[in-house]
C-alpha cells in the first residue's frame, strides 16, 4: 500500500489554474513618474540615454522606411512601433555578448547594440553589402559582431534553437545566456512548447521573451488562447515567469536583469511576458482597420513607451526639449542620407545565387551557374541586375 | 458566367461548397472575419457563422491534426495554410497521418474529406519563405492527391473537385496569379476532374508539360517558338499526384519531344518523375533528350529572383535546343 500524501483527495477535484493570478510588474507611469512604492532600477545616465536613443532611432527608422515602402522604394517593411520599450529594455539588461534570437520585430535590440544605419539599409535594400547577400526579405537582419542570429520567417523555429544555443553556452561555461523573442501568436506553435519543456528539463540559461502585442496579423489574443496570457504556461513546465508592462522600459529592464541573473547564475530558464500593443499594421502589406477599432489604437497610443521614458529622463534632468529636437533631426537626416546611398548600390553578384548552399559550391551548382551566365549573355536586356557582370571583360 | 480573378473564383468555390453541404468547414490562420491574408475566405464567416469558418491559433501542426480528426469524424474540412512555405510544421500530420489513415486501418477510418489549401510559388519578391513550390515533397507520398490550378476557371472547378474527392487533397494555389489571372467563370456549381491533365494547346513538334503559374510562362515561350514555326503542344498536368501519364505519353508519341518546366529546384523536382516515366513509355519515339527548365538547386532567392526563375526565355531556348538536337 502506498502512503497517502497530504495532497491526495478522495472526491474528484478539478482545477483550471485560476488560483494562480500572475500580476503585472510596473514601475513607470505614463506621466514619467514612478508608481507609489516603486523604485527605479539602478541606471547610469549614459546607459539610460543609450536606451532612449535606440528607442528614438527605431521609431524614426520605422517611420521613414514605411514611407519609403509607400513610395515604392522598398518592397516590404515591418515596424516595431509601440513595442520599443519591450525590446530595448530587455536588450539593455543583457550583456552585449549574450546571444539574441529574435522573431522579426526586434530591430530595437539591434539598434541598441549598435547596428549601424548603413547595416540596416544594406539589408533592407538587399544590396551588395548586405550580410545576407540579398537573399531574404527586408527586416531579416543578422550580425555576428552583435551576437544577433539572422532572422528566419517561419515562426517560432528560433525558440527551441535558443535553448540549444544556451545549453552550449552552459557547457562552455562562458557565463552567457541566450534570449529569444517571439510574439504571443508564435507561442501557439509546437516549437514554443517543445522549447520551454527542454529548457526546464535541461536547466538551460535561456530567457524567453514573449511580446504580447494583442494581435497575430488580424487574430486577437482572445482567438489565440483561452488563458489570460502566455505567462501561465510556464507553470506547466515548472519554469519561473514574470509578466511585465511592456511599455514601461524600467520594468522591462529590471525584469530582464533579474531573469538574466537566474539564467546565468543558477541555470534556470525564465519566461517573460511583456504586455504591449502593435501600434502599426502587421507589416506594410496590412491595413488593420478591418479588424480593430481606431478607438482601441488611440487608447494604446496614449501609452506610448517613448514619451513615457522621455518624461522620466526629463524629470531627472537628463534630457530636454532641445535635446529631443536635435536628436530627432539628426537621426532623420542620417536615415534619409543612408537610404539614398544604400538604394543606389548594386545587388549582390550573380555568384551569390549558388554560394552558401553548401560550404563549397558543388559541381552541379557550378554547372547551373555557367548555364545561367551563358543565358544572360544571350539576353542581357532581360536581366538588368546581372547583365553587366557576365558581359564584363572587353 | 462572371468575370473573376483567381481569388474570387476560389472564394466562390468555397462559398458554393459550404452552401451545398453543411459539413464543409473552412479554417486557418486569419481566415475568419478578416477573410485570410489574401482574402480567399472573405465573407464566409459572415455568411456561415463562426462555427463553420473561423480563425485557428497559429499552429500548422494543430490545424492539420484538427482537420484530420474532423475528416475522420465525417466532416469536410478545408484547411488553409497561410503560405505553402509554412506547411512544414504540419508535414507529419499530412505525410504520416492524412496519407495513411485509410491504408493503415484497412479503410475502417479515412480522412478522404480533407482538403488543404496553400498559396505557393514565386514572382512576388517573397524571398525564401514566401515563394517555394513544395509539390514534389507531397508527390512522394502515396495516399495524397496534389492539385495545382492555372487560372480562375480551373481554380474553382478543381477546388470543388478536390473538396468532393474522397481522398485527402493538397491544393496549391499560384499566388502570383491570385489577382492577375482574370477570366470568365461560371457562377454555377461545376467540378473539374482530378487526375486528368488538359491539353491546353495542340501542336506537333514538341510537348511542353507544366502546371500552375508556370503554364503562363510556357505559353509566352510558345508564342516566341511558333514565330519560328515550331509547333508546340502544351499540357497542363493540373493534378501532380496521381498524374495523367496517358495524356502526356500520347502527346509525346506524336511529337517525339518533351520539355517539363517548374519553379521548384531541378533535383528531385516533379519534372524528374515525368521524364523518367515518359522515357520508359516513349523511348523509341524520342528525337531529343527530355528537357527540364526549372529553378536552380538553391533556396529561393530574393535580389536575384529574376535570374533564378525558369522564365519564358529559358523555356524558349530549351525548346530551340530540343528541336535542333
Ligand atoms: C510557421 C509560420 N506560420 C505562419 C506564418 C505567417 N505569419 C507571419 S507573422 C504571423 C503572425 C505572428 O504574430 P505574433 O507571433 O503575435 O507576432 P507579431 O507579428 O504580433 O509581432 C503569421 C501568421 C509564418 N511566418 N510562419
Ligand atoms: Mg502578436
Amino acid at each position: 500500500m502506498t502512503t497517502p500524501s497530504p495532497e491526495d483527495v478522495h472526491t474528484p477535484m478539478l482545477t483550471d489554474g485560476d488560483e494562480f493570478r500572475i500580476p503585472t510588474y510596473k514601475l513607470l507611469q505614463q506621466d514619467g513618474t514612478l508608481y507609489e512604492g516603486a523604485e527605479a532600477p539602478h541606471l547610469e545616465r549614459d546607459k539610460a540615454l543609450r536606451m532612449y536613443q535606440a528607442m528614438v532611432f527605431t521609431r524614426v527608422l520605422d517611420e521613414r522606411m514605411l514611407a519609403a515602402q509607400r513610395q515604392g522604394r522598398l518592397s516590404f517593411y515591418m515596424q516595431c512601433t509601440g513595442e520599443e520599450a519591450a525590446v530595448i529594455g530587455s536588450a539593455a539588461a543583457l550583456d552585449d555578448a549574450d546571444v539574441i534570437m529574435a522573431q522579426y520585430r526586434e530591430q530595437g535590440a539591434l539598434a541598441y547594440r549598435g547596428f549601424t544605419t548603413d547595416e540596416f539599409m544594406n539589408q533592407l535594400f538587399g544590396n551588395e553589402l548586405d550580410y545576407g547577400k540579398g537573399r531574404q526579405m527586408p527586416v531579416h537582419y543578422g550580425s555576428t559582431r552583435l551576437n544577433y542570429v539572422t532572422i528566419s520567417s517561419p515562426l517560432a523555429t528560433q525558440i527551441p534553437q535558443a535553448v540549444g544555443y544556451a545549453y552550449g553556452q552552459k557547457l562552455a561555461g562562458d557565463g552567457h545566456c541566450t534570449i529569444t523573442y517571439f510574439g504571443e501568436g508564435a507561442a501557439s506553435e509546437g516549437d514554443f512548447h517543445a522549447a520551454l519543456n527542454m529548457a526546464a528539463v535541461h536547466k538551460v540559461p535561456v530567457i524567453f521573451l514573449c511580446r504580447n502585442n494583442g494581435y497575430a496579423i488580424s487574430t486577437p489574443t482572445i482567438e489565440q488562447f483561452a488563458a489570460e496570457g502566455v505567462a501561465p504556461r510556464a507553470f506547466g513546465y515548472r519554469m519561473h515567469v514574470i509578466r511585465v508592462d511592456g511599455n514601461d522600459i524600467l520594468a522591462v529592464y529590471e525584469a530582464t536583469r533579474v531573469a538574466r541573473r537566474m539564467a546565468v547564475e543558477d541555470n534556470r530558464p525564465v519566461l517573460i511576458e511583456a504586455m504591449t500593443y502593435r501600434l502599426a499594421g502587421h507589416s506594410s502589406s496590412d491595413d488593420p482597420s478591418s479588424y480593430r477599432s481606431k478607438k482601441e489604437e488611440e487608447a494604446w497610443r496614449e501609452k506610448d513607451p517613448l514619451l513615457r521614458m522621455q518624461r522620466w529622463l526629463t524629470d531627472k534632468g537628463w534630457w530636454s526639449e532641445d535635446d529631443e529636437k536635435r536628436l530627432q533631426e539628426s537621426m532623420r537626416r542620417e536615415v534619409l542620407d543612408t537610404m539614398k546611398r544604400a538604394e543606389k548600390r548594386p545587388p549582390p553578384p550573380l555568384e551569390s545565387l549558388v554560394t552558401d548552399v553548401y560550404d563549397e559550391v558543388t559541381p552541379a551548382l557550378a554547372e547551373q551557374l555557367d548555364q545561367l551566365k551563358a543565358h544572360i549573355r544571350k539576353y542581357p536586356d532581360a536581366y538588368p541586375k546581372s547583365a553587366s557582370q557576365v558581359t564584363g571583360g572587353d | 458566367m462572371a468575370r473573376m480573378n483567381m481569388l474570387q473564383a476560389i472564394n466562390h468555390a468555397l462559398d458554393t461548397a459550404m452552401a451545398a453541404d453543411e459539413r464543409v468547414l473552412c479554417f486557418g490562420e486569419d481566415v475568419g472575419v478578416f477573410g485570410g491574408v489574401f482574402r480567399a475566405t472573405s465573407n464566409l464567416q459572415q455568411k456561415y457563422g463562426k462555427a463553420r469558418c473561423f480563425n485557428t491559433p497559429l499552429v500548422e501542426q494543430g490545424i492539420i491534426g484538427f482537420a484530420n480528426g474532423l475528416a475522420a469524424q465525417g466532416s469536410i474540412p478545408v484547411a488553409e495554410i497561410q503560405f505553402a512555405d509554412y506547411i512544414f510544421p504540419a508535414f507529419d500530420q499530412i505525410v504520416n497521418e492524412s496519407a495513411k489513415y485509410r491504408y493503415r486501418s484497412g479503410n475502417l477510418f479515412n480522412v478522404g474529406g480533407l482538403t488543404i489549401r496553400a498559396p505557393y510559388g514565386g514572382g512576388i519578391a517573397g524571398g525564401h519563405y514566401h515563394s517555394q513550390s513544395p509539390e514534389a515533397y507531397f508527390a512522394h507520398t502515396p495516399g495524397l492527391k496534389v492539385v495545382v490550378p492555372r487560372n480562375a476557371h480551373q481554380a474553382k472547378g478543381l477546388l470543388l473537385g478536390a473538396i468532393r474527392d474522397d481522398n485527402p487533397v493538397v491544393f496549391f494555389e499560384p499566388k502570383r496569379l491570385y489577382r492577375a489571372s482574370v477570366g470568365d467563370v461560371p457562377e454555377s456549381d461545376y467540378q473539374l476532374p482530378l487526375g486528368e491533365a488538359e491539353v491546353v494547346k495542340e501542336g506537333s513538334d514538341i510537348t511542353l508539360v507544366a502546371w500552375g503559374a508556370q503554364i503562363e510562362v510556357v505559353e509566352q515561350a510558345v508564342e516566341m517558338a511558333e514565330k519560328e514555326r515550331v509547333s508546340c503542344e502544351v499540357i497542363d498536368l493540373r493534378t501532380i499526384l496521381p498524374w495523367d501519364v496517358e495524356t502526356v505519353a500520347n502527346s509525346v508519341l506524336k511529337t517525339g519531344r518533351l520539355l517539363v518546366s517548374h519553379e521548384a529546384p531541378l533535383t528531385g523536382g516533379f519534372g524528374a518523375e515525368v521524364a523518367a516515366t515518359i522515357q520508359a513509355r516513349c523511348f523509341l519515339y524520342l528525337e531529343s533528350p527530355i528537357a527540364r527548365v526549372t529553378g536552380l538547386d538553391t533556396p529561393f532567392p530574393l535580389a536575384l529572383e529574376k535570374e533564378y526563375m525558369p522564365d519564358h526565355l529559358k523555356v524558349y531556348e530549351a525548346i530551340k535546343a530540343s528541336v535542333e538536337f
